[in-house]
């Protein structure tokens, strides 16, 4: 039997790219991996994403699937084995519940953190640091967000693992410290260490040009007002 | 034997998001209580049940809260199967997901404010309904409700007071004729008649919103 054509649409950098990535992997499923440059969006991409026009774009014998959440269940329930999320409806509600949390939630306030500048800068902190200790708290005494393995929700919210020291590198500041988050610095560790993570991870000398760039060009628009 | 669950819903009457939950339920014929909340005086159970976002709605199910409109109608589907509200092809299912962020995600704030980009936006829904999703209607998912009725079908009221405030047809018969079938089914169905948000105190209410609004930017 001919093998299921899959293609992953995607950046190098995208967060949301990795996810996809890290599933396809735990999974044991190969696919082409098509490098989209986002100035300029292939016909491709256009074509299989024509309402957003976004990556990632999953494509399986010839069918497009877009939005990273939507693929990641699209993956859970076309491959079988290693089943990223639980089978009980209550904790699938909460393997959910917590991935948008760390993108509607989380995301924006260390975002904000990142390009916020003087008097801004703490009040950014303290907020980021809220939805931290909800983290925190949420994870404590357990392993990985999913119990004794990696599931869902570690898959949407392992961009912290390396975006997040990506960002205190970048801004000279320790955000995650084993003090204040026991929990989230051993899950950082166990996410990274799971076998098919580990290399995963795009370079990390590119990504420090590329947000420090961003956050110059950031300044650069924004300086001068107030 | 089916074991008794205790359902309750934490809900405001004007809010879609908790619109959305009844209907599922519903449909479904899930047996709730349900928590009238004032959004200005919040409860502590509600408080208590949803620390993070302290929203409604909230679906506790024996005791154990969950919160966000769209990861609860997830769970009621997978909870209580029949009938089912999604299908069960992954692709089909695929193809749904994204058209509910999209029209959960335009809030119900944008609806009160009405422009030419809501509108907009409902034509792209009913083209990538109709392209991905093909019915022959009444619903969008066929002869029965599917998921994206439940959610259209909840900002039924919105669209009327959008239409009477504003003058502004959202659910145009020509433009979106999908869109506009499936609420005009959908709030004809007897089982959400009792849950479906109130046309008249939706009206009034958003009608003091505005001269509040209008007032403040007078002076």
């Amino acid at each position: 039997m001919a093998e299921a054509e899959v293609k992953l649409l995607g950046t190098w950098s995208s967060p949301f790219v990795l996810r996809i990535k890290w599933a396809l992997k735990l999974k044991g499923v190969e696919y082409d991996f098509i490098e989209e440059d986002l100035q300029n969006k292939s016909p491709l991409l256009l074509k299989y994403n024509p309402v957003h026009k976004k990556v990632p774009v999953l494509v399986h014998d010839g069918k497009s699937i877009a939005e990273s959440y939507v693929i990641l269940e699209y993956i859970d329930e076309t491959w079988k084995e290693n089943p990223i999320l639980p089978e009980d409806p209550y904790q699938r509600a909460m393997a959910r519940f917590w991935s948008k949390f760390g993108d509607e939630k989380f995301l924006p306030s260390m975002w904000k953190f990142f390009i916020s500048q003087g008097e801004k800068r703490e009040e950014a902190l303290v907020s980021a640091s809220e939805n931290l200790k909800i983290l925190e708290g949420e994870l404590k005494g357990k392993k990985f967000f999913n119990g004794e393995t990696l599931g869902f929700a570690d898959i949407s919210l392992g961009w912290i693992v390396d975006t997040v020291s990506l960002l205190e590198e970048i801004m000279e500041l320790k955000m995650i410290d084993e003090q204040r988050y026991p929990s989230l610095s051993a899950w950082m560790k166990n996410f990274s260490d799971f076998p098919g993570i580990k290399d995963s991870f795009p370079p990390q000398e590119r990504m420090l040009t590329k947000y420090r760039t961003l956050r110059e060009a950031y300044f650069a628009t924004t300086r001068g007002t107030n | 034997m089916a074991e008794v669950k205790e359902v309750k819903l934490y809900g405001a009457w004007g809010s879609g998001y908790c619109a959305i939950v009844h209907h599922a339920l519903r449909l479904k014929g899930v047996a709730y209580e349900y928590v009238e909340e004032d959004l200005q005086n919040k409860s502590e159970a509600l408080l208590g049940l949803n620390p993070v976002h302290k929203k409604v709605p909230v679906l506790v199910l024996d005791g154990k809260p969950v919160s966000e409109s769209l990861v609860i109608l997830e769970f009621v589907e997978e909870t209580w199967k029949e009938p089912p509200l999604l299908p069960e092809d992954p692709y089909k299912k695929a193809k749904i997901m994204p058209i509910s962020y999209a029209i959960i995600l335009s809030d119900g704030e944008a609806q009160v404010k009405a422009t030419e980009e809501f509108i907009e936006h409902m034509s792209t829904l009913e083209k990538g309904i109709q392209n991905d999703l093909p019915s022959n209607g009444p619903f969008i998912n066929g002869e029965k409700p599917g998921l994206l009725d439940v959610i259209v079908g909840a900002c039924s009221a919105g669209f009327r007071v959008l239409a009477d405030l504003v003058g502004v047809e959202v659910l145009d018969k020509e433009k979106v004729p999908l869109l506009h079938s499936s609420v005009a089914s959908f709030i004809d169905l007897e089982v959400i008649k009792d849950t479906a948000i109130p046309y008249e105190k939706l009206l009034e209410r958003v009608h003091t919103m505005r001269e509040k609004a209008l007032a403040s930017t007078k002076s």
